[in-house]
């Protein structure tokens, strides 16, 4: 009867192990397949040719993404402008002034957001963000501002509840301190509370680029997707992700490496982007 | 006890999913399956030929995939599928297979129904999306910039515009590319100062089809060969075709499927 329980047991924490590991393996897999797929052009086409080339005409020959890469960045940076102070009140808010009620509100409906799927990101911005911007601003409306705009609102989630995490996770002593130093509320929040939980915020900034710069359907519907470097922010562009969904359904040869390429650039970024929020939260955990 | 009984259900069960996975061209209760893959453009032409095929033929079964010309093309060649569709003519090096031209597409050039532009020259259209013409006012409407929309590397529409209007010349990088012929007439819909091509079938009163040299394009026009941008719609077949796909081919080149196809606006053979 022990046995049989023991044996049980152990079932059932190795079946744990496996599933937990097999989400690793599927991490691996991803990496193995696009590698595999992605580094024979580099070696055929030269590194250099590829990420710093100018010209992408895959069916000609030419395989460079620079300007992508700069595109990519590019709307990231904005969605930044727009979605990191507005991130950051509304953290600010939820941890610091609001009441249990409308915490109990907000949360939900914020988690609501991160739930929308981009596409109707893309759909709310093609019907009105582009208009609005051809209209009021000149250009055709697929451009950088508005691409921009839309993913600023898509990483929101992100930015809060991350930043609401490190804001809420500064000790209560530390507060206390301060309003005994006889500092207003706004002054504690400003001097104190945002400099100590200044890690997970920037943390909270990167994962929202991260997030930014992987998203696909909307900016495929939003940026016009034109190769050239966006000389205004009215200008169309196109991102990495764009470039990959944009092209995949008729590649073929070449042309279908190249966009795997593109995966490789991407994935490379995204891990960057990955490997400096975990150092910026880890050094949050060791304080 | 209960590992060893998944021991012997999992295999089974994995077994049973892969004996149901693989195609076969002769499926229980006689019916029979046609296999045909490639360019988008004319996939759901297709589609609608095989929707009204089957309902005189209620033995067979169409099989209808995408892909892109160039991969219905190559899987032509490998014999994965009993038919090809392109919407481009054959390259040196796939001159060995047949081709069986169903119906020709005019590509039409759009503007937005508000824009006062009802004519250009073939060469007008050429510089407008090399980049050499980039404001309305040069062609003799408000000093604007032209918002000019193309196709995505690789597509069928885009390589047999590159062929029959652009002539070498490339497009140029700050034009916008949208992924299918749909978005680009979206995007022609909504913005006054945009300018693209769709193929003549989709065009409809959202957009305004523009006359290329003094011919606006209509089914008239392309027959009597005025109209210039016209690619075929073409069936690729290794060697001979075998009877059952023949039948479906029949059907679409008599009087009935090219009705259909003329519906759709396309140029099929007879008036």
């Amino acid at each position: 009867m022990i046995d049989r329980t023991v044996f049980k047991e152990r079932f059932v924490k190795w079946v744990l192990v496996a599933f937990a590991l097999s989400s690793l393996l599927f991490l691996f897999l991803i990496f193995l397949f696009i590698l595999s797929e992605g580094l024979p052009l580099f070696l055929k086409v030269g590194v250099k040719n590829i990420i710093f080339g100018f010209k992408w005409a895959p069916t000609k020959g030419y395989f460079g993404i620079f300007p992508m890469i700069i595109s990519s960045f590019l709307v990231t940076i904005g969605a930044l402008v727009i979605g990191a102070p507005m991130g950051l009140s509304c953290a600010i808010y939820l941890s610091e002034y609001s009441g249990k009620k409308m915490k109990m509100f907000l949360k939900p409906a914020l988690e609501l957001l991160a739930g929308i799927p981009s596409v109707v990101f893309g759909f709310l911005g093609v019907i009105y963000i582009v208009p609005l911007v051809r209209n009021y601003l000149g250009g055709s409306g697929f451009s950088l501002i508005s691409t921009s705009l839309v993913l600023g609102v898509m990483i929101l989630p992100t930015i809060i509840s991350i930043s609401f995490d490190a804001l809420v996770s500064v000790p209560k002593t530390y507060r206390e301190g301060s309003a005994a130093m006889g500092a207003t509320k706004w002054q504690t929040i400003y001097k104190v509370i945002i400099p100590s939980a200044k890690s997970g915020i920037l943390a909270s900034f990167i994962l929202g680029m991260g997030r930014a710069i992987g998203e696909t359907m909307a900016v495929i519907m939003i940026a016009g997707n034109a190769l050239k470097i966006p000389g205004s922010i009215l200008d169309p562009l196109r991102t990495l992700t764009g470039n990959i969904a944009l092209e995949l359904a008729y590649a073929t040869g070449d042309h279908r490496l190249g966009l795997f390429s593109t995966g490789v650039v991407l994935m490379v970024i995204i891990m960057i982007l990955n490997y400096i929020a975990n150092f910026g939260i880890k050094r949050k955990i060791a304080k | 006890m209960r590992l060893r009984r998944w021991a012997i259900i999992l295999p089974l069960l994995c077994a049973f999913l892969v004996s149901c996975s693989p195609r076969s061209n002769d499926r229980p209760g006689g019916k029979h399956t046609i296999t045909i893959a490639g360019s988008t453009s004319v996939m759901p032409f297709t589609e609608k030929l095989a929707e009204h095929f089957v309902v005189d033929h209620k033995n067979f079964i169409i099989d209808v995939q995408g892909g892109g010309s160039t991969a219905g093309i190559q899987a032509v060649i490998n014999n994965t599928v009993d038919l090809g569709m392109s919407s481009r003519e054959l390259k040196e090096g796939e001159k060995t297979l047949n081709t069986i031209t169903i119906c020709h597409d005019g590509i039409v050039v759009v503007v937005h129904p508000e824009n006062p532009v009802t004519e250009m020259g073939l060469d007008q259209v050429r510089q407008i999306f090399s980049g050499r013409i980039s404001n309305w006012s040069q062609l003799g409407w408000k000093n604007r910039k032209i918002d000019a929309v193309s196709r995505e590397e690789g597509s069928g529409t885009r390589s047999a515009f590159e062929d029959l209007v652009m002539k070498g010349k490339e497009i140029n990088d700050a034009t916008m590319v949208q992924d299918s012929n749909g978005s680009v007439k979206e995007v022609v819909a909504t913005d006054p100062y945009a300018i693209g091509y769709i193929s003549m079938g989709l065009v409809d009163k959202k957009v305004k089809p523009v006359a290329i040299d003094g011919v606006s394009p209509s089914i008239k026009t392309i027959k009597s060969g005025r109209y210039k941008i016209v690619r075929p719609f073409l069936y690729i077949t290794n060697g001979e075709l075998e009877p059952k796909a023949r039948q479906f081919v029949d059907y679409i080149l008599s009087k009935e499927g090219q009705n259909i196809l003329k519906n759709e606006g396309l140029v099929g053979f007879y008036d």
